[in-house]
């Protein structure tokens, strides 16, 4: 398969890059990895007529922690991510992405920016809680996580805007379980629940965040299965009784593997054992 | 040592392990040109227009031709071979470009060449075609409906034909048996899906046209294509390079074959035509697509005695090579390794709007080894039977072979109790049966599946599928042609046209003991119209049994002039001369011997002075045409784990025992039976190929069309027993179908017997989570 | 007319430079413009892995990776895996186990589970089940790919 023809850039500034994004208008394409925008083109479902590589952009593959959490550049790879298990969950959800070839090339800038809500790195941002750093021609803004994903691949992110930077809460002593259920092992999540917990000294639920992968236009937090288990206890009762809560809300579409009502049921099933498995961390 | 019989590594891998395989899309010719093909995006409809305007003033475009501009390019449309006698097969004229109307989703209306294939792309996004739509049906089931939407009108219906084959008195069986099992079953439509997609390239030179294809079948090709382009087969060369894997979806004559060839002489330029995989899901033909109602009928006691099915088929939109056939290609199998003494099957072909389905690895009898052996479980369910008793009960015995069956086909040979008996020392029953108990105390849904097999393959012999059998319009026979150099190397000619078979190497084996030459000096050459023999290619499991006889009776010729040369220099009787260890020897005087190369030597340049009566050189040809199939068995254990709760089916045992016959090379029966087991996974828990109710094809890419990886699946425990066939001196029987042909029920079998405790008796294949959850929980697993 | 981008890329240890239309996809341009025709192209949507080459070491699937993307890069293709006439352990394990049947499949798979080695030199079986799960086959069924990569970390452990 071929793309359709494009031009090409490949500035060596974040300055140079979003000044041809805006030049350009909504024809250009920022390409990282590749890996979630190339697939589309070679099937013509998308034709950039430019695209601008940041390959030259120096840096933005970092992966640091300070006190205030992860500081992760936009280039920075699933195999990155996947190679430092002290990141927890986000580690984790890194190793299951695809195949191993497609980790060594995608990014997690590229999977943001992205927005399919069937990926793993937008819902694993959203349930921590993390935000980007998105810069454009009036210089950078912050974006959290809830307000980045506004619809089917459509983030709040401006044309002329790109993610210079992604921030996580570190989490420290919290729990974490990541359940991606696909057909097969390289397919994109039928459903898939990011958790993490945190205990009280008294054992019960302190903090308890969820994340559902391709349950929605965007991906989604399962609030009421959330604020069912805050505060609550942390034994298999109590987590069966909020994962049963998982699919509050969520309206997911039907596709070839799946019914609505199937997905429903997985994201309960999903989010129970991504408990389970957060609390036995 | 004798070679046969030994794993002898392959000779066909120091090449393809260094990337120096040569496939067809390798292959690249001064000047070539490139094809793209602008296809139908409707299920049906008229072609109202075809603007190839803006296509034309593209930079680097040479031509864009639509089916009317090529019209007179072609002496005759794609063929159809299957002329039963007495039964007529409604045959719509199929063009390789489409005049007037499109009938599925991907049908080709025009082609655009190019001198780069990124220029032919682009160019074809520009062809601006009109389309009138018209109703379209999909579901084969109502296609028969009074009423229906029909895929060709001129036919007032959309049966293609109906054909019957039976034997015994069907009336009788069904009222002497006392309990009766009914069901009816699906086997869905999937794809060879090889993961060479296809890629034809054609050359013109003067009068001669030269074919590069993606094929298992260079001679049939050669035949087809020639009349196609109404020029002598003389003129019409076709090459089968190193070939990607074919599962029967390159056995066949393809419209983009037949364009590339009238293309080149059109334009007088090399034109190459590169298949993207979503071109193959809509375009390169399915397979299975059949719906059957199935009775069976036994006494108490769990003696059959009677089998009777309905087989309605969904050939799709066209009649390719083979399509109407390859329902009923399993009928001679179609009561099993069991004795039923009164079976009736009836087939209903159907047209709906999609693309045509032909064969695919088993082609016919994993359909049916599906039913039989489900049918086998749910008969034995019903009496109360243990499932393994019930099929001992009724196995054709050891000693009954040759077995001739109520269908009036002899079964060659078989032992169905020694290798469920060698199945069982693999696999512990009774164990297994503890441990699933024990497991179902945990949530743990854990079930097996046996399979209990027998297949016809080794296709020949003409006289039973040829015009005077069957009625396909072909011969079946095989050919080879040996012949030994003058430093003692020999090169072999098989007709057959290997992808993946491993037949440099098992031919090898053969021709070099016979030969009494080191296999590593044997080079099996094939697949080139231009070279050796004429043959009939590679499908139905039958190049080891029908071309490796033609191999073994061509190197035994060559044997026996070795020895009458051998006999004159060493001035000893012809009759005395044995081949031991490679070396041509006076019986009783080791001493006296003489290796093929000094033979060889000898036979090829003077001064060494041959008697009179032997003719210089040292080649001989032979074709062999058996008589009779070959029919392997085995039995097979699956072992699935259900997770109840999302339905998700995990593989987790397989174990395989095979008879194929005398093994010729242990290593690769073991490689094609778990390349078999691992297609037969797909099939039942992975692949669909799934249109939409206009028409519209869901599964269009590998992200959807859902082949298995390494991850799905488990390794496998195979062994073997061997009984000979008497149809073929090397007493072997064909290994390439078998895998998918047995698995196909264990593992579905398998699936319901984890899943019986919680109240599922019947689920349709693909069993995928979503179905497994819905049988589960009543919302009913079938389509 | 879309752009061209000039690339310098060291293919199996040769530095090679030219311009190419920013679209060429690294398959192709290995392909078609320097006859590394052993790196296969399978499908359209990087599922089955018959492209995989290594960039700078690791395992990609040159079908979703732009020429342009590669400049600058150090690119290994199947041609390139064998050094001085010695088959590279995993390919003398394919042909030992025999791991291949079509060979279609095989260059790609060959430089994934090399890649896997790389990364993981003691595999299990499930680890080297999930370290191929972006490479399609249909002939092997597997199994005999899993022995080979079994085989290739004895050799090299």
């Amino acid at each position: 398969m071929i793309t359709a023809p494009f031009d090409y850039e490949a500035p060596e500034t974040v300055e140079e890059a979003v000044r041809m994004l805006h030049e350009n208008g909504e024809d250009a394409k920022l390409l990282a990895g590749g890996h979630s925008l190339l697939p589309l083109m070679k099937l013509r479902l998308a034709a950039p007529t430019i695209l601008i590589d940041i390959k030259n952009i120096p840096g933005m593959h970092h992966i640091q922690q300070d006190e205030g959490g992860w500081r992760i550049g936009p280039k920075a790879r699933h195999a990155d991510l996947q190679d430092t298990p002290e990141l927890g969950v986000v580690a984790r959800a890194a190793s299951g992405i695809a195949d191993q070839q497609v980790r060594n090339r995608g990014t997690l800038g590229g999977s943001l920016a992205h927005g399919d809500p069937a990926s793993d790195m937008p819902t694993v941002l959203l349930a921590l809680d993390g935000e980007v750093t998105a810069s454009g021609r009036d210089g950078e803004r912050t974006i959290a996580a809830a307000d980045l994903f506004q619809d089917y691949l459509t983030t709040a992110l401006a044309h002329d805007e790109m993610i210079t930077e992604v921030r996580l809460p570190a989490l420290a002593g919290y729990g974490f379980g990541y359940q991606k259920f696909a057909r097969r092992a390289e397919d994109w999540a039928m459903v898939g629940v990011c958790a993490v917990v945190s205990r009280a000294p008294d054992g019960s639920c302190d903090d308890v965040r969820i994340g559902l992968t391709n349950m929605g236009a965007t991906p989604l937090r399962a609030t009421a299965a959330e604020n069912a288990l805050r505060g609550s206890g942390l034994d298999d009762n109590a987590i069966a009784a909020a994962a049963e809560q998982a699919a509050e809300g969520t309206d997911p579409p039907g596709d070839l593997n799946a019914t609505p009502d199937y997905k429903r049921h997985l994201a309960r099933v999903l989010t129970r054992r991504a408990l389970e498995e957060a609390v036995s961390v | 040592m004798s070679a046969i019989g030994q794993s002898m590594r392959r000779k066909e891998d120091p090449r393809m392990i260094t990337g120096r395989g040569r496939y067809t899309e390798d292959i690249n010719l001064p000047g070539m040109l490139h094809a793209v093909l602008v296809r139908s995006p409707e299920a049906h409809a008229a072609i109202r227009s075809i603007d190839t305007s803006a296509a034309l003033e593209r930079d680097g475009v040479v031509a864009v031709l639509t089916g009317e501009d090529m019209a007179g390019d072609f002496a005759g449309p794609l063929p159809m071979v299957w002329v039963p006698p007495g039964v007529e097969i409604k045959t719509p004229e199929h063009w390789p470009l489409k005049r007037g109307e499109v009938k599925h989703v991907g049908d080709p209306v025009a082609v655009v060449v190019a001198t780069t294939r990124h220029a032919a792309v682009d160019a074809a996004e520009d062809v601006i075609v009109e389309y009138d739509t018209k109703p379209v049906v999909v579901d084969p089931e109502a296609a028969l409906e009074p009423g229906s939407a029909l895929v060709w009108e001129q036919f007032g219906t959309n049966k293609t034909h109906e054909w019957a084959i039976g034997g015994g008195d069907i009336d009788a069986g069904l009222a002497e048996a006392e309990v009766t099992v009914e069901h009816r079953f699906v086997n869905h439509r999937t794809a060879g899906a090889p993961i060479e997609p296809r890629c034809s390239v054609a050359e013109s030179r003067g009068d001669d046209l030269t074919l590069y294809s993606t094929t298992q079948i260079p001679h049939i090709a050669r035949f087809v294509f020639s009349g196609m382009l109404g020029i002598p087969e003389d003129r019409l060369r076709v090459v089968a390079p190193d070939v990607g894997g074919g599962f029967g979806a390159k056995l066949q004559t393809y419209a983009e074959e037949a364009l590339v060839l009238a293309l080149a002489k059109r334009l007088g330029r090399p034109v190459k035509w590169i298949e993207t995989r979503t071109e193959h899901m809509a375009t390169t033909h399915h397979g299975r697509d059949q719906i059957n109602y199935v009775t069976l009928g036994a006494r108490r006691d769990g003696t059959i005695t009677a089998l009777r099915v309905k087989v309605i088929a969904d050939l799709g939109a066209y009649q390719q090579l083979l399509t109407p056939f390859i329902p009923e290609l399993g009928f001679p199998v179609m009561g099993g390794c069991y004795r039923i003494p009164n079976i009736d099957l009836h087939f209903t072909g159907v047209f709906t709007n999609k693309m045509a389905t032909d064969a695919v690895r088993g082609a016919g009898r994993p359909e049916a080894t599906y039913w039989i052996e489900l049918m086998m479980d749910r008969l034995a369910d019903e009496l109360g039977m243990d499932r393994l008793g019930l099929r001992r009960k009724n196995f054709i015995g050891a000693d009954e072979f040759p077995f001739e069956t109520a269908l009036g086909i002899v079964y060659d040979s078989g032992n169905y109790q020694g290798t469920l008996d060698k199945l069982l020392e693999h696999f512990d029953l009774d164990e297994f049966r503890a441990e699933q108990e024990r497991l179902r105390g945990e949530g743990v849904y854990r079930g097996v599946g046996f399979s209990t097999w027998v297949e016809v393959c080794g296709l020949a012999p003409s006289r039973a599928v040829g015009p005077q059998g069957v009625g396909l319009q072909a011969a079946f026979w095989e050919s080879a042609n040996v012949r030994v150099t003058p430093t003692g190397s020999a090169i072999v000619y098989t007709g057959t046209s290997p992808h993946g078979q491993g037949i440099d190497t098992s031919f090898a084996q053969i021709a070099g003991d016979m030969l009494g030459i080191d296999p590593q000096n044997v080079d099996v050459h094939h697949g080139d119209t231009d070279q050796g023999t004429w043959g009939w290619d590679t499908y139905g499991s039958r190049s080891l049994s029908v071309g490796g006889e033609a191999v073994v009776r061509a190197s035994q010729r060559v044997q026996d002039k070795a020895k009458r040369i051998c006999a004159a220099l060493l001035e000893a009787a012809p009759e005395d001369i044995e081949l031991v260890d490679g070396k041509y020897q006076v019986r009783g005087s080791p001493d006296r011997s003489m290796t093929m190369a000094e033979i060889s030597g000898a036979a090829h340049i003077p001064p060494n002075e041959l008697p009179a009566d032997i003719e210089p050189g040292l080649e001989e040809s032979a074709f062999y045409d058996p008589e009779n199939f070959v029919f392997p068995f085995g039995a097979h254990a699956c072992v699935v784990d259900v997770d109840a709760e999302t339905g998700k089916v995990e593989v987790v045992r397989y174990v395989a025992v095979d008879d194929c016959g005398p093994a010729i090379n242990p290593m690769l029966i073991d490689g094609q039976v778990h390349g078999g087991i691992v297609h037969a996974i797909g099939q039942v828990l992975y692949e669909q190929i799934v249109y939409d109710a206009d028409g519209q094809l869901v599964t269009g890419t590998f992200v959807d069309y859902a082949l298995p990886t390494a991850a799905e699946v488990p390794s496998f425990e195979t062994d073997r027993t061997e009984t000979r066939s008497p149809v073929n001196t090397l007493g072997v029987k064909g290994i390439g179908e078998a895998g998918t042909i047995a698995a196909t029920p264990a593992v579905a079998s398998a699936v319901l017997d984890a899943i019986r405790p919680l109240g599922v008796t019947e689920l349709d294949m693909p069993m995928t989570p979503v179905r497994v959850w819905q049988a589960i929980h009543g919302n009913g697993g079938a389509a | 007319m879309s752009a061209t981008v000039h690339v310098d890329v060291t293919v199996n240890g040769e530095r090679r430079e030219a311009d190419v239309e920013a679209r060429l996809l690294l398959v192709h341009w290995l392909r078609d413009e320097l006859g590394l025709t052993g790196t296969h192209v399978g499908c359209d949507t990087t599922n089955c892995g018959a492209c995989t080459v290594h960039m700078n070491g690791e395992a990609v699937k040159s079908c979703t990776v732009l020429t342009a993307q590669a400049d600058g890069a150090e690119v290994t293709t199947i041609e390139g895996l064998a050094s001085g006439g010695e088959l590279h352990p995993m390919q003398a394990a394919f042909m030992d186990k025999h791991g291949l049947q079509c060979g279609f499949c095989t260059p790609g798979m060959i430089m994934a589970a090399a890649d896997l080695l790389q990364r993981n030199p003691n595999p299990s079986d499930d680890e080297i089940r999930h370290g191929l799960e972006g490479n399609l086959c249909r002939c092997t069924g597997y199994h005999n790919i899993v022995e080979a990569v079994r085989s290739a970390a004895g050799v090299s452990a």
